[in-house]
């Protein structure tokens, strides 16, 4: 503590006055509660409004009760399902090899290596691409007749692929080039494993443990707090994919890569369905909360916090 | 053993370096691709150097569309992005770090919950919003939400960085009689210009290569961005691979630019990102 000045009476009242300055605080974060209700929780509640009516745009809103609901979970239209279900896939098969990747990376990075940060960099650099460009890159590359992919495999002696062109192909296609903008998981993964203290491994060498022993006892239990945190981005993020498939595919071929946020597009901005577009946005988010709520519930089971509680 | 140790070393070696190579191919190809000319990059087995540099590539391709435009357009909707970002986050971060007031940390939770709500659910609302107010087809759309906070994320990242500097020197300054306007701008700001950085080049970034707000908001191409205008060029040129990929290259680049002028920024400010985890 600092020596109590002679006018520490005073200055004690009014470093109180600092922190509790209602008017003043509420002035100060005046554009972030503004734009928290004009941005997202006055649509929030306009788009729950719209989705319980037919809605084009420009007519009146036709109060239709569940009847966006019902279209959409009887199957009438037919894309709902098509689509969750391409989503589903891609998530499945997008996220946890996403993660494993730039796990991977991370461990051999937070080696005592040469050129460390050359590779972080490499690694992290994809992630900057437009998306635009990304999907031009991707175009060109996967080409089923002329493409760089197909070549390379010709000349190991395999089989060339559909890519993107393939109904049973082209979801595993844009997982793979999501893999290639995983640098921002991996550097998130990387910072982690620099803030597990050395002690912990030192302990586990004096008893004699291998680097499996390490990897397996230490590492992965240490990190679990990250790999919770980038799993539930990347459920939240690869529900929402929607540009590549829009420049690359058109949602195809045969609406094998229809995702759901294409969906979505495709109901409000092709067919002007204001009202049904809304629905199937609530339906996203209620998606997206649930599995955030299950992973949340299953992190207590494996999600390791130290004794001290969560960082 | 000191064998198994150099093999085990030459093992981690070859595993980043193919991921490396995994990382940088495409954008080889991507280069190589868009120096060539029509001949050249559809022989087989692939040249791997172009043979002239075809510079003109690029010429050409900026020329069929009106790229200028569409480059002049997308620096507007940058500029004034960023711009909103960085003064009106670095303002509301200053009250949630600092201020206290009724309703602060209700206000913070539903801003940090809101980074999880779906982009989808207030597209289609916010969209309507504006085509009401007549402003759809102008940047205003496109630019306007930036003014309002800067966005959850980086309001975020901003009140960490805030948090850690000691409030001594804040509270000195206030018992001195400075206001809280003077202790933001001559004590928090200066003391903070690297995160201030930071989320600068996140907004950059994410409006440099927005693709669905343009899409959704502009439709006349006087107003298009470049992601639009590339968008546009694949539809009328989807065979020339070479023009395809100059211009891929031209959007490309000064991302890549502001990446490695930045990039300490970035790794430190993503880096703060997972601490939250």
């Amino acid at each position: 503590m600092k020596p109590i000045s002679s006018r520490s009476g005073i200055s004690v009242k009014k470093k109180r006055g600092f922190y509790k300055n209602e008017l003043y605080g509420i002035l100060f974060a005046l554009p972030a509660i503004l734009g928290l209700l004009i941005f997202t929780l006055g649509p929030m509640l306009y788009s729950l409004y719209m989705s319980f009516t037919d809605y084009s745009g420009s007519n009146s809103p036709d109060f239709i009760g569940l009847g966006n609901y019902k279209r959409m979970f009887s199957g009438e239209d037919q894309y709902f399902y098509k689509s969750l279900g391409v989503t589903l896939y891609f998530v499945a098969l997008s996220v946890p090899t996403g993660i494993i990747y730039s796990f991977l990376l991370a461990i051999l990075l937070n080696r005592d290596i040469k050129g460390k940060a050359i590779f972080r960099t490499v690694f992290y650099l994809p992630s900057i691409v437009p998306i635009i460009a990304i999907s031009f890159i991707w175009l060109w590359l996967l080409n089923p007749d002329l493409g760089l992919a197909n070549e390379l495999l010709r000349s190991l002696g395999l089989p060339g692929s559909q890519w993107i062109f393939g109904e049973k192909s082209v979801v595993p296609s844009l997982a793979l080039m999501n893999l290639w903008t995983t640098g921002g998981t991996m550097i998130i993964f990387l910072a982690g494993l620099q803030d597990i203290p050395r002690s912990l491994y030192e302990a586990l060498e004096i008893d004699g443990g291998s680097k499996l022993d390490k990897l397996w006892n230490i590492t992965i239990p240490m990190m679990t707090p990250t790999i919770f945190f980038n799993l539930i981005m990347g459920i939240i993020n690869g529900f929402q994919v929607f540009s590549q498939a829009y420049v690359m595919t058109s949602g195809g071929p045969n609406n094998a890569s229809l995702f759901y946020v294409f969906y979505l597009y495709r109901e409000a901005f092709q067919f002007s369905r204001m009202g049904s577009a809304s629905a199937i946005a609530w339906v996203l988010f209620v998606i997206i909360m649930l599995l955030t709520f299950v992973v949340f519930k299953s992190s207590k089971k494996w999600v390791y916090y130290e004794g001290d509680g969560a960082r | 053993m000191k064998t198994r140790a150099r093999v085990e070393n030459g093992l981690v070696y070859l595993v980043l370096a193919a991921g490396g190579l995994f990382s940088l191919l495409p954008l080889i190809w991507l280069v190589r691709s868009s120096l060539m000319d029509m001949g050249q990059i559809f022989e087989l087995p692939p040249i791997w150097i172009p043979d002239p540099f075809r510079f003109g590539n690029f010429k050409e391709a900026l020329t069929i569309l009106p790229f200028g435009r569409y480059f002049i357009n997308t620096s507007i909707i940058v500029v004034f992005t960023m711009l909103g970002v960085i003064i009106t986050c670095s303002i509301s971060a200053y009250s949630f770090a600092r201020m206290s007031w009724r309703g602060r940390d209700l206000v913070f939770g539903l801003l940090l919950s809101s980074m999880m709500l779906p982009y989808a659910v207030t597209l289609i609302p916010t969209f309507i919003g504006w085509s009401k107010l007549g402003l759809t087809n102008s940047f205003i759309p496109l630019i306007a939400p930036a003014w309002f906070g800067g966005g959850a994320f980086n309001i975020f990242l901003l009140r960490q960085f805030y948090l850690s500097i000691p409030r001594d020197l804040d509270e000195a300054a206030y018992v001195d009689g400075a206001s809280h306007w003077r202790i933001f701008i001559s004590i928090i700001i200066p003391l903070t210009r690297p995160a201030l950085v930071v989320v600068g080049l996140f907004s950059f970034l994410a409006s440099w290569n927005d693709f669905l707000g343009p899409l959704v908001y502009l439709n006349s191409e006087s107003k298009y961005t470049l992601a639009l205008g590339l968008q546009q060029f694949k539809g009328m040129y989807a065979a020339e691979w070479h023009l395809m990929m100059a211009a891929a290259t031209v959007v490309l680049a000064p991302a890549i630019i502001v990446f490695f002028i930045g990039q300490r920024y970035f790794i430190e400010g993503i880096t703060l990102t997972g601490i939250k985890a």
